[in-house]
């Protein structure tokens, strides 16, 4: 088995013992079975148990092990290290307060993903069966319901950096279309009056780094743009 | 020793389906109710499951609960617990209607209604051949389902503890259950969590083998923390290998693919499951499936340049159905295979995926053991749902779709005997032991303090290794006995595991020795069980109990009709009988499974 050697730069801040974080150098040697970054990272942290990441499903549906990759955000467990230039610039997701290394406090990301009640509502008597949706009304959800709450679009949009507080960010946008585009919700409305706001909504420039991250392929922009639409349809 | 305590009525540990189902009822029935959850609730592992979850809906053809259960007696090869299996099948309507309701977005027909697609031993009419039953959200279904309950949950204000592990059990001299202590990930702090009454739902521990389709966060924590609290583990020597794990990465590839048309095929382009089911054929039940596909590869037929996986082809498919029912198939075969699916098949090899036993419980969720000549005494306040759990309802060996099915089924009902025990009890909690806290403190010191250790990647490497070679697809009965004595000297280098990160910001380092003191619990009550299991059933199968007229595929009713019950104190098993009688139809009775 052919293996070879790669360097990486690796942001490092441990808070119990470094007064800032520093960038470390490091090198694993992978060998042919090593096709992803996580594989790469979990032989690193064989060596140096210190190193801190989060990861869970290693397969990209679970969202856990995000981070800034050669200067992009993305998850380390579909990235092919053969496609990485050497050194691997390994950083946080950018934007959220440090935890430690490359484990960020995400409390941000969620607090406005929970902003736009992430849930379905249908205020009438749940039938026997299921509520009626055809295929077409079904397919609207596509590109919209995948979402794995990663955060790689949210923490590469300059307007989630500048207002985290007040920006939705392009996830919660997402899932805030994500309802508004099913049948079966009621509360369109509502939901509109909710992002309506100088910031919530709006600081959305269309720089559409999101879109470009994004490790489902999917679009938050277009979804924003279709939030845009309706609040515009419905002032006229 | 002193420790942080915090009150509670309820404790539901693990937020995966199973926890989520049984928080929706907690916090809907005004329980002050605290979720621990290792990861953020939609990072679990129920995010993974894609084809489907079986519901005899009859949204295309003709279906019945009473064939679904049939089919999952029969799966089980009859170890399933006919009671359980019954109420189950009865209560899928029901619960999938319920997560429609919750906002899932389930693929739908032209009539709007539910789509269902074909899976593994699902049949129509007792057997006869297969039927539509797994209602399906593209090959998405976990994480839509998990989504949808982890937003139910935010609507109806379920408190998490996200990124807390928890690490025992507390029980009282009664044997009681009245709390948890867990560790906070961020701060390193450990908290005991004083609760009426203590759900788990901590999911599979499928890390305990090298190849698994499993998260790194599936570390068998439950029957880890239950088997050191002296609650037996229930049938731990069935795994199920799912047959199509893509080779080499061992990522899953879900059963859905042969529902949609794909079809198995060795070097010389073979559709071999004709040979090995007639009837189902790629639609056999998943042992059968796997234990085919070994054949082929150890009989020389396997595909690539060692010859040693098989081949998923859907290209006869069209395209469209792919790109619409298979989308994240095709994803992971490109991620991962490195191949198009929709151009070229897919290497697969059986990957182990699913643990069918657990902590024993009965169909209401209620944590059982024996007492006296009582085979199932309910543990007060203790209960558990979900894959972490032994119902049992898939005995040996599980049905695609249906561990779906059970995380709801059991996770809503374990929900809803707990929420009752805590209203019928509402006076103060029980008091906590004067020494409640030490053990998990002591364990904690001693892997701070541990020298001249054991490294727990390697450690966990040995571990996984010798449970592959050991305790696989086929089982050995050399290779049982000396992998006994292999994983007993894992155990005693678990237990001295030394860590270099002493820091108490996120340690990840100590969490992951942590999760290997559960791994090592499962592992051993898995090659126990395994070895004293002398027949072959469902997913178990050795070499010295063959198929012969006598006992049919090994199987051995007179002796091994029972599950086993492993106790960690001293290596020691027992067995209880298998409830053959269910709650209202006629006995399901034995006879020899074909497909």
């Amino acid at each position: 088995m052919s293996s070879r050697t790669v360097e990486f730069s690796i942001y490092r801040y441990n808070p119990d013992k470094d007064d800032k974080p520093y960038m470390q150098t490091l090198s694993v040697e992978l060998d042919s079975t090593d096709r992803k970054l996580l594989d790469a990272l979990v032989k690193l942290k064989a060596k140096d148990d210190t190193l801190s990441f989060r990861r869970s499903c290693r397969e990209g549906v679970c969202g856990s092990d995000a981070m800034n990759i050669n200067g992009k955000n993305g998850l380390a467990c579909l990235t092919d290290m053969e496609k990485l230039e050497s050194p691997v610039v390994l950083r946080p997701l950018p934007g959220l307060p440090v935890v430690r290394d490359l484990i960020v406090d995400m409390t941000q990301f969620f607090k406005q993903y929970h902003s736009i009640k992430p849930y379905l509502i249908n205020n009438e008597p749940p039938p026997e069966r299921e509520r009626l949706q055809s295929p077409e009304e079904r397919d609207e959800l596509n590109g919209l319901y995948e979402c794995i709450l990663c955060a790689c679009c949210s923490t590469s949009c300059p307007s989630f950096w500048w207002n985290p507080d007040k920006f939705v960010g392009p996830a919660g946008l997402l899932a805030a279309y994500r309802f508004i585009a099913d049948t079966r919700d009621q509360a369109t409305s509502e939901r509109l009056d909710n992002l309506e706001d100088p910031y919530r909504l709006f600081r959305c420039h269309t720089i559409m780094n999101c879109v470009d991250v994004c490790p489902k392929s999917l679009n938050p922009t277009r979804a924003i743009g279709k939030i845009k639409d309706m609040m515009v349809r419905r002032a006229i | 020793m002193s420790i942080p305590i915090r009150k509670f009525d309820a404790v539901i540990v693990g937020a995966g389906g199973a926890g989520l189902r049984a928080a929706i009822q907690s916090s809907e029935a005004g329980l002050k109710t605290a979720v621990l959850s290792k990861v953020f609730p939609t990072r679990s592992h129920t995010v993974a499951a894609q084809g489907g979850v079986a519901a005899s809906l009859g949204n295309s053809e003709e279906d019945h609960w009473h064939w679904h259960m049939y089919d999952t007696v029969k799966g089980s090869d009859w170890l399933g617990d006919q009671d359980a299996i019954e109420f189950m099948c009865r209560k899928a309507n029901e619960c999938v209607i319920e997560l429609e309701h919750y906002g899932m977005p389930f693929d739908r027909l032209d009539n709007g209604r539910i789509y269902q697609r074909p899976f593994g031993g699902h049949m129509s009419n007792f057997g006869e051949k297969p039927v539509r039953r797994s209602c399906a959200a593209a090959d998405r279904t976990g994480h839509a389902m998990l989504h949808a309950m982890y937003q139910r949950n935010v609507k109806v204000n379920t408190q998490f503890f996200v990124e807390w592990m928890a690490l025992d059990i507390v029980r009282d001299a009664e044997g009681a259950v009245v709390g948890v202590t867990a560790i906070e990930m961020e701060s390193g702090e450990i908290v005991l969590f004083h609760a009426k009454a203590v759900l788990f739902a901590t999911g599979g521990a499928g890390r305990i083998f090298y190849s698994s389709t499993n998260a790194f966060i599936n570390t068998g924590d439950g029957p880890g923390m239950a088997a050191r609290a002296g609650i037996p583990l229930e049938d731990m020597e069935f795994w199920q290998f799912h047959p199509t794990g893509v080779a080499g990465a061992g990522v899953l590839i879900t059963e859905g693919v042969r529902g949609e048309g794909g079809i198995l095929r060795n070097d010389a382009g073979e559709r071999f499951m004709e040979r090995y089911a007639p009837n189902a054929k790629d639609l056999a039940s998943r042992d059968v499936v796997s234990r085919a596909m070994v054949t082929e590869i150890n009989e020389g037929r396997g595909c690539g340049p060692n010859k040693d996986f098989v081949l998923l082809d859907i290209t006869h498919l069209p395209p469209e159905t792919i790109l619409k029912r298979l989308p994240g198939i095709r994803e992971i075969s490109i991620q991962f295979a490195g191949i198009d699916p929709i151009k070229e098949p897919i290497p697969v090899v059986p990957t182990c995926h699913y643990q069918m036993g657990g902590i024993p419980t009965n169909y209401l969720g209620e944590v059982v053991v024996p007492q006296g000549d009582n085979v199932g005494v309910p543990v007060s306040g203790f209960y558990a749902a979900g894959e972490c759990a032994c119902a049992s309802v898939h005995g040996a060996n599980r049905l695609g779709t249906n561990s779906l099915l059970d995380l709801l089924v059991f996770g809503k009902s374990a929900g809803t005997t707990m929420v009752e025990f805590i209203k019928n009890h509402p006076a103060a909690h029980r008091p906590l032991p004067a020494d409640a806290g030490d053990y998990s403190l002591a364990r904690v010191d001693r892997l701070n303090n541990q020298k001249d250790g054991a490294d727990v990647h390697a450690t966990r490497l040995a571990m996984q290794r010798t449970m592959q070679n050991h305790c696989g697809v086929f089982r050995f009965k050399d290779l049982l006995a000396q992998g006994v004595s292999k994983i007993m000297d894992v155990a005693a280098d678990v237990a001295r595991t030394e860590i270099k990160d002493k820091s108490q910001v996120f340690n990840t380092a100590r969490l992951e020795a942590l999760e290997l003191e559960n791994l090592i619990e499962v592992a051993k009550a898995t090659i126990v069980s395994a070895n004293a299991r002398t027949e072959s059933r469902g997913a178990h199968v050795r070499d010295d109990a063959p198929d012969t007229a006598e006992r049919p595929d090994g199987r051995d009713d007179k002796n091994w009709l029972k599950h086993t019950l492993w106790h960690r104190d001293g290596n020691r098993l027992e067995y209880k009988p298998v409830i053959l009688k269910p709650l209202s139809v006629d006995t399901i009775a034995l006879k020899k499974r074909a497909y």
